[in-house]
């Protein structure tokens, strides 16, 4: 599904990722976990195609086909999503407004009808419920006044809606507390399946004792030094991520 | 920077002009004391503070001659029509009453009419009123358009009544083969406790105009009354304006109004509010989009002169390509008004580099015991706003195009009159994209903030 080699991009002149390979196949969920300033949340902008991040090496394929190439609004179509570590306050635009902009141009591009608009309505309500969101949240602008916690489960009940091939959840775990943890990872579980790949970029463990992921990748300094399965998780939540950077392991 | 020597040959024939029009005998006074002011108001130059950031030197070409009735009355419902609005009808064109598209209004306690067909009661009303809520002293075409005072429409709303539908006042411009000069007035009176729902609209065909539109609107609103008032311009990107709206506030009255305003070669209007008695209430929203090479400005003056009245002033502009805008918008305490509440907001978006607004809110306080606050922003659209969209499949122009309908959607949801705010959305669509690829989103009214029913 998501190939990466050799990865390497800078923000402003300064180099963030130097050198990243990662594999994920259909189906799989991949941890990526590391310290401040690894380089985590500059993986997913990378991927989902955000401005101002420079790729100065390496190639990202997806599905085979070369995604650096395409804009941000492509990489989505192809079914590329990036849950926001902070979600963006858009006043004046409506949850559900946006959700029908964005799941038209979706279905669009996918060479299907536009939902109608009852249809549409009746889905937003049920991915409304199953988030613990009141429907209430829809008429609101876009995350506008949301806490924290409903900032987050309303990033899932997006994707629970464009049903996108690979997430990357960014630090979604960040700012909350246990209750809202569990409802973003029983979102995250719903959605998982045969064909949906999860990458999770994560500082803490916590998260991964709900979303149990395949494999877990330590990012220091741009790059992957350590990869394993999920008690690598534990291992690291015990030793610190000092651990790895001095080179112990 | 050379200083354009004044127009005084506008200035003498558009005097010529209104010297030889023929006028009804009761208007003669507003006439001759517009005339004098007219004729002593030194033509505005960038010196002048109320025009320092539009140009008149685009009437340096504009002759007084009289426009002609060229519009066919066929085509006019398709300018005006406001889906599912019922209301009274008044339309003029080029500032000519044109009775055949107009309603013939029996209510009881009502009075609307165009002048030139008021009967000896209304007009009684007409010259009573006329030119005395009108200021000239900021505003020359104002000074004009009184010495031009011959054709217009009357409202009156008799003491506790309640007009029981909108009226729609609709000024229609045709383009003209040589520069024209039309003039339009309309007189509002509510007597006490009166209320009433005015939509003045401003269309004209979508060709170029060489059409001068001088227009003035005066409103007394009686103790206890009310009036809902809108102004829609969306005449073509080549009309001038030149527009007052001017209001006197008695005991505990309200005014409350919304104006939409596309842009024009110039569109100029003043609005002038003044709280003359205790417990009067001013609400205004306003936006304005100019964009292409249009000019809009947007002068208003909060005139607090009695104790406890309120004013909330909130004005939103988006200027795009090369267009340019002006807000000035003044809350002025006079030492009696002691216990004042006033708040003015002005918030601009500019959609490229090109694009200009100069913005100026004013306080001036006399008063100790008020409270007022007064602010203007001038912002870009957000990246990250706009990253986010496209994040989700939503392209670029459409992720702009609904960030900008964002920064007025407040506003036109407020709006209390549902087919108005049904009618204004493809009106807007269509200024921010002929594509309606783009515009989906404005378009399709289910997915609005508010408008979504029952949860």
């Amino acid at each position: 599904m998501l190939t990466i080699k050799n990865l390497q991009a800078k923000v402003e002149e300064k180099d963030i990722l130097k050198g990243l390979n990662l594999e994920v196949k259909p189906g799989e969920i991949h941890a990526i976990m590391g310290p401040n300033g690894a380089g985590k949340s500059t993986l997913g902008n990378v991927l989902s195609g955000r401005e101002g991040y420079s790729v100065t090496g390496g190639e990202v394929l997806f599905n085979g086909k070369d995604i650096l190439e395409l804009d941000a609004e492509e990489r989505a179509r192809e079914g590329l999503f990036l849950a926001f570590q902070y979600p963006v306050e858009i006043p004046g635009v409506s949850n559900l407004e946006f959700l029908k902009a964005s799941m038209d141009a979706i279905r669009q591009h996918r060479g299907e009808d536009a939902m109608d608009s009852m249809t549409f309505l009746k889905l937003a309500r049920e991915k409304c419920k199953a988030v613990n969101l009141d429907q209430n949240f829809l008429k609101r602008g876009v995350n506008e006044g949301f806490s924290g916690g409903e900032k987050k489960r309303n990033e899932i009940l997006q994707m629970m809606m464009l049903e996108p091939k690979l997430c990357i959840l960014d630090e979604t775990d960040s700012g909350l507390d246990i209750d809202a943890l569990q409802v973003v990872a029983e979102g995250v579980n719903s959605q998982r399946g045969p064909d949906r790949s999860f990458i999770i970029v994560t500082h803490y463990q916590r998260l991964l004792d709900y979303i149990v992921p395949d494999f877990v990748h330590v990012l220091a300094d741009g790059k992957i030094v350590k990869s394993g399965g999920k008690e690598l998780a534990l291992e690291l939540e015990e030793k610190g991520y000092s651990w790895i950077e001095n080179g112990e392991a | 920077m050379t200083e354009v020597a004044p127009k005084i040959d506008f200035c003498q024939d558009a005097l010529a002009f209104v010297k030889t029009q023929a006028h009804a005998a009761g208007f003669s006074e507003v006439r001759e004391s517009g005339y004098a002011a007219f004729a002593s108001l030194p033509f505005p130059t960038r010196k002048t503070e109320e025009w320092k950031y539009t140009s008149l030197n685009a009437l340096t070409l504009q002759d007084y001659n009289q426009a002609a009735q060229n519009f066919d009355l066929k085509n006019a419902s398709e300018l005006y029509t406001i889906e599912g609005l019922d209301a009274y009808r008044l339309v003029f064109v080029n500032g000519l009453f044109v009775a055949e598209l107009s309603d013939n209004i029996a209510q009881a306690g009502i009075e609307i009419t165009a002048f030139t067909e008021a009967n000896e009661q209304q007009r009684a009303v007409i010259t009573q009123y006329i030119g005395n809520i009108a200021e000239t002293r900021r505003n020359l075409f104002t000074a004009l358009n009184n010495a031009a005072v011959e054709e217009g429409v009357l409202l009156h709303v008799s003491k506790n009544t309640v007009l029981d539908k909108p009226l729609q006042i609709v000024n229609i411009s045709s383009a003209q083969a040589t520069t024209c000069s039309a003039f339009a007035r309309c007189l509002l009176v509510l007597d006490p406790l009166a209320q009433a729902t005015v939509i003045e609209q401003f269309v004209s065909t979508r060709e170029p105009q060489n059409l001068l539109l001088n227009q003035t609107t005066e409103i007394h609103i009686g103790d206890g009354a009310k009036l809902n008032h809108y102004r829609l311009h969306s005449e073509d990107e080549t009309s001038l304006h030149f527009g007052g709206v001017y209001v006197d506030l008695n005991r505990d009255s309200q005014f409350e109004s919304y104006q939409v305003a596309l842009g024009g070669k110039i569109k100029r209007f003043d609005v002038l509010v003044n709280h003359n008695q205790s417990g009067s209430h001013c609400e205004m929203k306003g936006v304005y989009l100019p964009k292409n090479d249009q000019h809009v400005d947007i002068h208003s003056y909060i005139e607090h002169i009695a104790a406890h009245c309120t004013t909330d002033e909130t004005y939103r502009g988006i200027m795009a390509d090369r267009a340019k805008a002006v807000f000035n918008g003044r809350i002025h305490i006079h030492p009696d008004a002691q216990k004042s509440l006033a708040n003015l907001s002005n918030k601009n978006l500019l959609l490229s580099n090109k694009a200009q607004i100069n913005t100026k809110p004013e306080l001036e306080i006399y008063a100790d015991d008020v409270r007022c606050a007064h602010g203007a922003t001038v912002a870009q659209l957000d990246d990250k706003a706009c990253f986010y969209l496209q994040s989700r499949g939503i392209s670029r122009p459409e992720a702009e195009i609904m960030l900008s309908f964002a920064f007025i959607n407040e506003l036109l949801e407020s709006i209390p009159l549902e087919p108005l705010r049904k009618t204004l959305r493809p009106l807007l669509a269509q200024q921010f994209s002929s594509n309606q690829n783009l515009t989906r989103h404005i378009l399709d009214e289910d997915s609005g903030v508010h408008s979504e029913g029952g949860a």
